[in-house]
């Protein structure tokens, strides 16, 4: 497992000398959502406390870093580790008044979603972040602005941000924090009888999870240079971020990565592929037909299946 | 209303802030959302239903919506049908494909982990949502009918007929529902199922059949709902999450499962939300909503009218 994870690795280091740059394009999208979905994983996999709004922290960070930037000359190297803060900072609110009243399954579903569209809203309202017509970022080329002339750059950061988070749950999963978490996901009771303070850890998964979000939205903010509150803080982007590691398999540490490479390009290429044909909306339908097909052959996700078809390389 | 324009209701620019409005115009706004709350109310009864008879949160319901306000749009411009007659046929329609949908997917996961539930709704709102784009385009539309226009003085606010025959329409099919689950063999068997699934085998209910006619009938409300609204509400294939969000908000201020809550949480929503539109600004009228959705988890998370906590 170790070989397959290294020789990967060096693929994936090596690839952008082969790879047009809308190809590279591509993998930027799988490796940024298996990120996301990673950060997300720690929360919504492991702890299994279902937050479908983590756009917020996306949307918090983005405009955090783009506005430090542009407004007290803050390097977005910098305003990302600011934006990851205050997205944690949310992440805490949201989690202190989800957990202490002890919201569960759908109901936190919604608080997360509720503090999402009031993120949006605000953001629709303030204009001095733009507005409802959106916030841009004028393109310099400076490295030291977090901005490059060449999508590689983008694609090893990218890169380098599901790796991070990819580790973090590694060693979340090998420590006895991970082990708490998993409890905590499949039976919160018997855990708190042990003498868990399972609350103390749910906080924890989330303020993790809600800081590693937020620093991913710096590189959306710089990579796409412009923000819109309608999509950073958006319900969509929220529901991206939480079915790639469904699909792969919440709770695993490959499950994200796994979701990613199988969502992501299938997504592009049903666009492409239907896109041509003028049938605006067809690949969404598509999309949504194999999430319906996931959910009925794959009721674990991805990676579990993969595990039991392989049991020997799995088993490290 | 054009772009800054200023209808007639419109008696001063909402951005002016409170010291000027008078009373005419918040009796007008607590009116129209009363009004509207019929439609919220009607949505919100059939997340409930089926919610509360089988625990799982239809995600695709504000795509159902959508439909209904489409098949109302073809009725009414293919046939001639006018939605106040209409939604009848679209309520039926729905029906048809909620069963459908309970039978062939929902059935399958109603023991599943909450994720993969929310996974599949998700996947069934996403081919709602993006059939309806392909079939109609991505444009807004509204269904043209001869009540819109009319309006009636009662001294100094007006109703809109078309919220008013809608209001009306919204009120007597919610009753009906609750005549139907308090009176009939079959409503009964399904409260059984939700109070108690065990029971309810045991004494013999075809559950997999009463799941599919809750879902059915929850999937009717919210197409007789579009149906109902399509005239008074432009709509377009991207609308309906919006909705969806709207029906749970509604769903959790009320509580979960309870029908009754469903109901007065869909009027007190929609009013509430037509005064924030006057008091703040049109676009911040959902922050009213959000705020309330979030202040009612917090301190009593069952709801108003809600039984038990989770």
């Amino acid at each position: 497992m170790r070989w397959l994870a290294l020789v990967a690795l060096v693929v994936l280091l090596a690839l952008p000398a082969w790879l047009n740059s809308y190809a590279i394009t591509v993998f930027i999208f799988i490796f940024f959502y298996a990120f996301l979905g990673q950060a997300w994983n720690i929360v919504g996999g492991y702890a299994g406390q279902l937050s479908a709004g983590h756009a917020a922290f996306v949307g918090i960070g983005a405009y955090a870093s783009a506005v430090l930037s542009a407004q007290a000359g803050l390097t977005p190297w910098l305003g990302m580790l600011v934006g990851g803060v205050l997205s944690a900072g949310l992440g805490t609110l949201v989690g202190y008044l989800g957990f202490r009243f002890g919201l569960r399954g759908f109901y936190f579903v919604l608080l997360t979603v509720a503090f999402a569209e009031v993120c949006r809203i605000v953001a629709l309202n303030t204009d001095a972040v733009g507005g409802a017509l959106g916030y841009y970022i004028t393109f310099t080329g400076n490295p030291r602005q977090f901005q490059f002339q060449d999508n590689r750059a983008y694609y090893y950061i990218a890169l380098g941000l599901m790796l991070v988070a990819t580790a973090v749950v590694a060693a979340i999963e090998r420590r006895r924090f991970g082990a708490y978490l998993i409890a905590i996901r499949e039976d919160e009771q018997a855990c708190e009888a042990l003498g868990v303070n399972t609350f103390r850890y749910k906080m924890l998964a989330m303020v993790v999870s809600s800081f590693l979000t937020g620093v991913g939205g710096t590189f959306y903010a710089f990579y796409l240079f412009s923000l819109q509150p309608n999509s950073v803080f958006g319900i969509p982007l929220s529901v991206e971020i939480v079915i790639r590691p469904i699909v792969g398999g919440a709770g695993t540490v490959l499950g994200p990565i796994l979701g990613s490479f199988i969502l992501s390009p299938l997504a592009e290429a049903s666009r492409v592929y239907f896109g041509q044909g003028g049938w605006a909306g067809a690949h969404l339908v598509a999309y949504g037909l194999l999430l319906i097909a996931v959910v009925l052959f794959l009721p674990q996700g991805a990676y579990p299946a993969l595990r039991r078809l392989w049991p020997r390389a799995a088993a490290r | 209303m054009a772009p800054g324009g200023r209808g007639p209701e419109v008696r001063v620019p909402a951005s002016q802030g409170v010291s000027r409005l008078d009373a005419a115009l918040i009796a007008q706004s607590l009116l129209s959302g009363l009004l509207f709350g019929g439609v919220y109310s009607l949505m919100a009864v059939g997340l409930t239903l089926i919610f509360g008879v089988m625990r799982v949160v239809n995600f695709a319901h504000g795509d159902m919506m959508v439909w209904g306000m489409y098949l109302a749009w073809l009725l009414a411009t293919r046939a001639g049908i006018d939605p106040y007659v209409g939604f009848v046929l679209c309520a039926a329609a729905l029906f048809g494909l909620g069963y459908l949908i309970q039978r062939a997917l929902v059935g399958r996961v109603v023991d599943a982990p909450h994720e993969m539930q929310i996974l599949l709704m998700l996947g069934v709102a996403l081919v709602l949502e993006n059939s309806a784009l392909v079939a109609f385009g991505p444009d807004p539309q509204r269904v043209r009918s001869p009540l819109r226009a009319a309006t009636v003085w009662l001294g100094p606010v007006f109703v809109d007929v078309a919220r008013l025959v809608t209001f009306v329409l919204a009120m007597l099919l919610t009753l009906a529902l609750y005549l139907f689950l308090t009176r009939t063999d079959l409503g009964r068997t399904m409260r059984a199922a939700a109070d108690n699934l065990y029971g309810a085998r045991v004494i013999g209910a075809d559950v997999g059949r009463v799941y599919a006619v809750a879902f059915g009938i929850g999937a009717a409300c919210v197409g007789a709902a579009g149906a109902l609204v399509s005239p008074i509400l432009p709509f377009q294939p991207a609308g309906g999450l919006g909705l969806s969000v709207a029906s749970f908000n509604i769903v959790i201020i009320g509580g979960m499962g309870s029908l009754p809550g469903a109901f007065l949480g869909g009027l007190l929503v929609s009013v509430a939300e037509s005064l924030g539109a006057v008091f703040l600004s049109p676009s911040m009228k959902e922050l009213v909503s959000f705020s309330l959705l979030i202040v009612i988890l917090l301190f009593r998370p069952a709801g108003l009218f809600g039984r038990a906590a989770t």
